[in-house]
């Protein structure tokens, strides 16, 4: 190898020197409150952090979902205010990817004033994420995982105020076939721990039922579905099961049809966004989905918080807003009442985890919630919703085919072994 | 006597290469095919939806094979601006999907901005997209020039990793540019092309009855668009460079710089029109990627970059037609692995692993010619 020039060498650290400089210039994950002069008669701050993609494909949840949790803290902080703190929400973007989630919850530990965490939007970001929280006590209320293994490793910080797949699956399976009346299923999921987790249990219940399962196939595809549709065209199933996003499956439904598949779709909680609509136009019109979070005018109480949210941030909210605005409403009521145990002091962690854990009969926007021994709700609300319109503004619209209130299946050593966790 | 002269050259230079494109990309479907049909007959059995393998292979073999034409075009596209690049400057322009991906921005901006309503007659459509196309040549075509100016002429007589290096850096900076403008005007970093059903109707293009079963092969007619350019940008391209004084100093610039200058040959302005002409090509390619796909973000030019750029390989980087080949070749690969690997194993291996499987392939052919399919018709600098 020959000897730099000095030229050569100049350029390369130069190039180096670029490097480096666009690094600084790329925008911080993390946008936390700005400091406010301190109060003489403030004991501290506590802090909530919020975790999901706040940029990608998936921002449009993601954003809705902060948006839910920061209006909670900023209508119901006072009376943690009056006991001599200050309420802060430090959202975080965990760009839906796993080894960004996990760095952020590093961060999120390491700072004494986070107390608790709402989030995450994706199950795989936050099975990996809350192993973290879970070392150093701290709570964690989720608005929309619903991957079984988010409460089945029967950890004390882990809880949701959502349902879950293996349920919503299941009632996806029975919807297609004793109310579709479809025979025969093709499924298709995005290989994440979300997507593959409620394909399985579609599938195996639709079998159970008597169903014909004609493929079950996971692709990481995002643009070019044609070697997938192809295939689907020569064994013609009545229908198509998408576990995955609204990003995905949008680009997928809208290619279908376009090749003339004719087959009905249906979907988890994954397609409730009013993307999908404007990503696939009229190829979902007449689709069904099941959800675990209905849109918020579904609900008895949530006029109010539709309002409010579009005061706040000027646009309506999106699924899993008014479901984050619970999960922290439950996390300040929690704080409260940890901070009074503590004698008017700064809570540990572990009681506020405690605290949470022990929420019984919360009266908020999306229903009663009880959490039970492993942080499911006593008995959480599952939707069947059909969409009516190929226009992204009347997503709201989509009409309620069905809605069931079901009971989480109850913790087994099997249930457990299946999350990883050993005796 | 020049007309004769006139027209043998032009025969060379295009008629050629198009012949050639043909061949080997005929003679590369018919073996995967053939291939893939022995293998259905040595391994039959039932599979889904009460076929048997032969059943499914029959039934499907046309449609994936256009599909696979279809994607490798594609490819193809954005492989001719790589190899043009590589060819003159040896440099790996890694920069160029990105380049790519801003042509695809800028006429999906266009295209939204003219808010067509969808039902447009089919000709209007069609100087709607040819100007869309223009508008985007022109973005990236300005672009790549900007790219070359600053990032990789200061570094022209550096050694070749570190314009290589600046070269990845272009393509982070382009990304999360773009991702940082969308992101403040329109609150969301991702755009959806608008769709026009004429574009998307489906052209039968056979009919046939296979197994008492009508099996139709169909192309949208967006396709054939993406198809007609694609041929006209392979031509126009080995029209330019094997036809013209300007390809004859691009040609001489290849092969040696110091020699090109010494004939009066302005090197920095041949680079630059070099970059001009392959950053147009990828912008085209960003336009017509973003009407067949619908949706793009900042960092969709990155997977088919990649894939473009293993097709340059594949066909011999440097070599035009055969970039072109390239492309063609990995779609078809990819077309046929995802639609087969599934039902040939039984569900234990599906689509998602269509890209190991082309790219093993890959590997394979590169070890018995290392100079890829067409090999290197550009001389390498000494």
């Amino acid at each position: 190898m020959r000897k730099l020039t000095r030229r050569e060498f100049v350029v390369s650290v130069g190039a180096v020197g670029v490097g480096g400089l666009l690094a600084a210039c790329a925008p911080p994950t993390a946008a936390p409150g700005a400091p406010a002069p301190q109060q003489p008669t403030v004991k501290g701050t506590i802090k909530i952090a919020t975790q999901s993609p706040l940029s990608g494909g998936q921002a449009v949840l993601g954003e809705a979902l902060k948006n839910g949790a920061q209006l909670a803290v900023e209508q119901l902080k006072s009376p943690i205010e009056n006991l001599g703190f200050r309420v802060e929400l430090v959202a975080f973007d965990d760009q839906a990817k796993p080894d960004v989630g996990v760095a952020n919850a590093r961060q999120i530990v390491n700072d004494p004033d986070i107390l608790a965490v709402v989030g995450h939007l994706n199950s795989g970001v936050a099975i990996p994420s809350s192993e973290v929280y879970k070392d150093y006590d701290l709570t964690m209320v989720s608005p929309a995982n619903t991957n079984p293994c988010i409460t089945d490793r029967n950890y004390l910080v882990v809880n949701r105020v959502c349902g879950r797949d293996d349920v919503q699956g299941a009632v996806g399976a029975e919807f297609a076939y004793n109310e579709l009346k479809v025979k025969t299923a093709f499924v298709i999921h995005d290989k994440t721990t979300y997507g593959q987790g409620v394909a399985e249990f579609f599938r195996d219940r639709f079998r159970e039922l008597g169903g014909q399962v004609l493929g079950f196939e996971g692709t990481e595809e995002k643009a070019n579905f044609d070697p997938l549709v192809t295939q689907i065209a020569a064994v013609k199933p009545e229908l198509i099961y998408f576990g995955g996003i609204y990003d995905q499956a949008g680009v997928f439904f809208k290619q279908a049809r376009d090749r003339g598949l004719t087959a009905q779709f249906l979907g988890p909680d994954g397609m409730d966004s009013s993307e999908l609509a404007k990503i696939a136009g009229t190829a979902v019109v007449n689709m069904h989905y099941t959800s675990v979070a209905a849109p918020p005018t579904v609900y008895e109480g949530a006029r109010k918080f539709v309002q409010d949210y579009k005061q706040r941030f000027g646009k309506d909210p999106e699924p899993f807003s008014a479901q984050a605005y619970d999960s922290a409403a439950i996390i300040l009521k929690a704080l409260e009442a940890a901070i009074r145990d503590a004698g008017g002091n700064k809570p540990t962690r572990r009681a506020v985890a405690e605290k949470v854990r022990a929420t019984k009969d919360y009266q908020g926007i999306t229903g009663v919630i009880t959490f039970d021994e492993r942080g499911d709700p006593v008995k959480a609300r599952y939707f069947v919703l059909k969409v009516l319109s190929a226009n992204p503004a009347d997503w709201a619209k989509n009409q309620l085919v069905k809605s069931l209130d079901l009971a989480p299946p109850k913790l087994t050593p099997e249930l457990m072994a299946k999350c990883g966790v050993r005796r | 006597m020049t007309g004769q002269l006139r027209l043998i050259r032009l025969y060379r230079a295009v008629v050629y290469p198009l012949i050639q494109l043909t061949v080997w990309s005929a003679a590369s479907l018919v073996i995967i095919s053939a291939v893939t049909l022995a293998l259905a007959v040595v391994f039959n059995r039932q599979v889904a939806g009460g076929l048997t393998l032969v059943d499914f292979v029959v039934r499907t073999l046309p449609q994936v094979a256009i599909d696979g034409l279809t994607i490798g075009f594609l490819y193809a596209m954005i492989a001719l601006g790589y190899t043009m690049v590589y060819g003159v400057l040896q440099l790996i322009n890694f920069a160029h999907s990105e380049i790519f991906m801003v042509g695809a921005f800028v006429g999906v901006e266009f295209m939204l901005l003219l808010n067509l309503p969808p039902d447009q007659p089919v000709q209007g459509l069609l100087l709607v997209i040819l100007l869309t196309t223009l508008l985007g040549m022109a973005a990236s075509g300005l672009l790549a020039v900007g790219i070359e100016r600053v990032a990789y002429r200061p570094l022209r007589h550096a050694p070749r990793l570190v314009p290589l290096i600046s070269a990845i850096g272009v393509s982070f900076f382009l990304q999360d540019t773009v991702r940082a403008i969308e992101g403040l005007v329109n609150n969301a970093f991702f755009r959806n092309y608008p769709s026009f059903p004429a574009l998307n109707e489906p052209l039968t293009l056979a009919s046939v009855t296979v197994a008492g079963e009508p099996v139709t092969v169909q192309m949208q007619a967006k396709i054939i668009l993406i198809i007609v350019v694609s041929l006209v940008m392979l031509s126009g391209l080995n029209y330019l460079v094997n036809a013209t004084r300007l390809g004859r100093a691009i040609r001489a610039v290849a092969q040696d710089q110091a020699t090109a200058a010494l004939m009066g040959v302005n090197v920095d302005r041949i680079i630059m029109l070099t970059f001009l002409i392959g950053g147009a090509l990828g912008g085209a390619t960003g336009v017509l990627f973003g009407i067949r796909v619908g949706r793009i973000d900042p960092y969709v030019g990155f997977i088919p970059g990649i894939k473009a750029f293993t097709a340059a390989v594949l066909g011999g980087i440097g070599n035009i037609t055969g970039a072109m080949l390239g492309g063609l070749v990995l779609g078809v690969l990819e077309a046929f692995a995802g639609a087969y690997l599934s039902q040939f194993t039984g569900g234990a291996f599906g689509s998602e692993y269509k890209d190991i499987f082309a790219f093993a392939i890959l590997i394979i052919i590169l070890i018995f010619r290392p100079t890829g399919l067409l090999g290197e018709i550009v001389a390498q600098r000494a």
